[in-house]
Formats: structure tokens, sequence, C-alpha cells
């Protein structure tokens, strides 16, 4: 495995020379490390840009192994990161004008809390990581940085008997090293915190709207159909009450998150869906019976769905556990199953057998 | 604003007489869950737990334990219908990117 590992990275090495933000490289102990640059390039944006809508987005991630950063000697520090390449590129633009070490482990191009809530930035990649870069010839003191959120897979206390090192746990925060760098390597209680921001949110939402839209499309489809024979065709406005209602479950929900109330997720999707969904109805009045059917089967339905996008959410937020989000799949998935199928009856005798005013 | 997620679910536990007050549970917490006086530190919210497993993995003497995992809806969900074990395919996803 050592062996291997390092001509994997001598390898990797040759390879390297065609990427863009390599912008030099610097003889060592042990062979030439690339040089990295700490702006990102137009092209590194739009590749991030890309990854967040989902546009081809398997592999994209850097070769595992060591960089440098400026001109780093044997007394310069050694931070640890995944293999991703949005978070390569947070963590290097962060960090113009240091000299330091950059070791990337191979989380399979995974960031770092991911990865180490997999295992795949986890203490066994870390020490063969160190081994394969020959880290302990490179620099002389034996301290490694590591992102504070790859504690989740590494056990700092079984490092150092395995490879001289000791394990530092750096900031959350890739914004936060140099501060945490010149201060001695100290945190602030705040470096420390996972936060949830607005912006953090929004970076989020289009991987909720994305397969929401998806998902939405076949629904189209078959309404699209259904309507050519159907009594009572739908109309704008049940569309309208339905993307809204996508809407609301995928991206107004993660937006509002603070505001909307209630803790469960489920919770707050439906009441977002259903503030939107008994809005639009209220704009269209003069309901009769089949109107009231159809009504009565969107406010039903439609809730539903968005309550069920928003549970969606509890996976990139930052701050739900595992055993809360199964206590809210146990009570919010019989009454999301249910309102919907319901609903759905409703709509569709409505739609199919209602006395329809043709347009 | 903060946002903080159902109460009395984490299986969070915390030995204090196996503690030897090193203080790196403190230290790897991403919410803030324990408190010390620079000695050995207590649960002070185990609402905020988010059961990331960092403090347990993370402990020299297994004094915490705590039952971590994946927690997003459509991997349990997935893993419910399939019958095998949630995995969040994060690869795909990159989500709860730092
Ligand atoms: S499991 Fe994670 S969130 Fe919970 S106390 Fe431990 S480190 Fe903190
Ligand atoms: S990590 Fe373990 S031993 Fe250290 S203070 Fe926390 S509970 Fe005590």
């Amino acid at each position: 495995m050592n062996g291997q590992s390092h001509s994997g990275r001598q390898m990797a090495k040759s390879s390297e020379i065609t990427e863009s933000w390599q912008i030099g490289e610097l003889a060592t102990p042990i062979g030439s490390v690339p040089v990295i640059a700490t702006r990102l390039s137009a092209k590194d944006k739009l590749g991030a840009w890309k990854v967040r809508w989902g546009i081809g987005r398997m592999n994209y991630k850097v070769s595992p192994g060591l960089y440098a950063v400026g001109e780093p000697d044997e007394a310069s520090p050694v931070l640890v990161s995944a293999n991703y390449k949005l978070t390569f590129d947070a963590l290097r633009q962060e960090l113009s004008g240091l000299d330091c070490w950059v070791l990337i482990l191979d989380t399979d191009g995974i960031n770092v809390w991911c990865a180490a809530g997999k295992g795949t930035f986890g203490t066994e990649e870390l020490v063969s990581r160190i081994q394969a870069a020959g880290l302990s010839e490179i620099v002389s003191h034996r301290l490694i940085i590591l992102p504070q959120l790859a504690a989740s897979g590494v056990g700092a206390q079984d490092i150092p008997q395995r490879t001289g090192f000791h394990v530092e746990y750096g900031p959350v925060r890739a914004s936060d090293i140099k501060e945490f760098i010149s201060s001695g390597n100290e945190a602030t209680e705040e470096m420390r915190l996972v936060s949830f921001t607005f912006k953090d949110r929004l970076v989020l939402v289009p991987m909720e709207l994305v397969p929401a839209i998806k998902m939405s499309l076949p629904i189209l489809g078959v309404v699209f159909l259904s309507n050519q024979f159907a009594r009572k065709p739908l109309g704008k406005k049940d569309l309208a009450a339905f993307a809204g209602a996508v809407i609301a479950g995928s991206v107004a929900t993660p937006l509002l998150l603070p505001y909307i109330p209630g803790k469960a997720f489920s919770l707050k999707g439906w009441l977002a869906g259903l503030c939107w969904t008994a809005g639009s109805l209220q704009l269209s009045k003069g309901f009769e019976l089949q109107d009231r059917m159809l009504a009565a089967g969107e406010l039903l339905l439609f809730p539903a769905i968005s309550s069920y996008l928003a549970l969606n959410f509890t996976g990139s937020s930052t701050y739900t556990s595992p055993s809360g989000v199964k206590k809210e799949l146990k009570y919010a998935m019989p009454l999301i199953s249910g309102a919907a199928a319901i609903g759905g009856v409703l709509m569709a005798a409505a739609h199919l057998f209602g006395k329809g005013e043709k347009k | 604003m903060s946002l903080i997620y159902l109460d009395d679910v984490s299986t969070l536990a915390l030995a204090s007489n196996k503690c030897n007050g090193c203080g790196r549970c403190v230290q790897v917490c991403p919410h803030g869950v324990f408190a010390s006086n620079g000695k050995k530190p207590w649960i002070n919210d185990i609402n905020l737990c988010m059961e990331c497993g960092a403090c347990a993995k993370n402990c020299p003497t297994g004094a915490i334990s705590v039952e971590s995992g994946v927690g997003c809806a459509s991997a349990l969900i997935s893993g419910w219908l399939s019958g095998s074990e949630p995995s969040c395919d994060c690869s795909e996803d990159g989500k709860k990117c730092c």
C-alpha cells in the first residue's frame, strides 16, 4: 500500500502540470511538489456554478497528495483537506500570502464533513497519506492542522503513535484559517461553531429545486394528457398553485427556515405550502360543488408535496440529528402520504367527472 | 437567529467517571453542546446535538457515546424501501459543503 501510493504520487505529479490552478513546482527533499494558486480563475468559478446546478457534477475532484502554497519550508504549517474540488478551491483562496503545505486526502471527491461522516476522511486515509507524501521528511515539526469538521471521521488520539504527527483541529470555516494560524493555532468560540446562514442555505437551493422540477415533470405530463378528455380540465390557476407548492417546499422553506414556525422540517414545509395553496385558491372565487372538491383536493395534496420536499432539506441542513430525522419521518410520512393520496383522488374525481365549463 | 431541531432525541451520553478532562470534546463539537470550566466538561444543551459523532470519535477514554449516522430523510427513506442501511450519496450532492 505504501509503495503503491508513493508511485501514485509520482504519477499524479506529472499529470497535474496541466491543471490551471498549478502555478509552479517546488523542490523538496523527496521530489518536487506542485505549487497552487490562491486566486480562483473564471474556469474555477464556472465549474463551481455548474456543480451547484448539477451539471456534469461527477468527478469534480483533484488528485490527492501534497501541495505547496507560497514558498513553504520545513517549519511551515501543514493543512489537511479533502479532494473535492469545491473544498480545495474554498481552502486555497483563503491562503493568499501564506507559506504552507496542503495535504489533500482521497475522499473520493466528497467534502470534508460528508467524507468524515462516511469515514473516507478518516484515520486510515490520513495515516497512509502522511506516509505516502513523505511528510516527515518535508517538515521538521510534527503538527498537522485538520478542519474541525473532519473530527467525525478522524480519531485524533490515534494519529501520533502511527505517524509521529499530532493533530490540531483548525476552524470550521476556511475563511478563519489565517486568523487561526496567526493567533498561534487558537480558535475563537465562534470559529468552532457551524452556522447555517441565509447564504449557506441559498447555495443549497438549486440542489433542492432541480430534483423537485424533475419530479414535477411527469405529473404535468399526465395532467396534460388527461386534460384532453377530462370533463373539467385543469387550468393555469391549478398549475400556479402546484408550482407554488413545489417552490414553497424546495425554495421558500430552506430560505425562510428560521422564520417559519415549528421545528420539524415537514411541518415548516407544510405550513409554507398551505399558505400558498390557500392563498392562490382564495384568488379564484365563486366555487361550485365540483370546484370545492377540486379545491379540497389541492389543499390536501399540494401542501403535502411541499412538506415532503422540505423534509428532504434535512439532508442539507447543518444541525439535524439522525435520531430527529427518523422521528420526524415516523410521524410525518404517514400523514404526508395519506393527505397526498386522498387529495389526489379528490382532484382526479373533480377533474375527470366534474361538471366542466369547457374553456 | 439560531436554529434548533427536535427536542429530546439525541442519543448522546457522557460518562463523567471515565472522563480525564482533556477538553477535546468541547473543541470538536460544532454546536457547542459541551461546556466546561477547564476541568471535566458536561453536556450543557443536548438539544443542540446533531449526532455527528465527533466528540465520541475523539474522546481518548471512551467516555462519550452517541449513535451517529446518516441524517438525510431521502437516504433514510430509500434505505427503508430497499431494506438496506441508509447511505448518503454526497458525492453527487456535494451537500453540507464547508
Ligand atoms: S455528536 Fe457532534 S453535535 Fe453532538 S455533542 Fe458530539 S460533537 Fe457535538
Ligand atoms: S474528550 Fe472525553 S476525556 Fe476528554 S474531556 Fe471530553 S469526555 Fe472527557
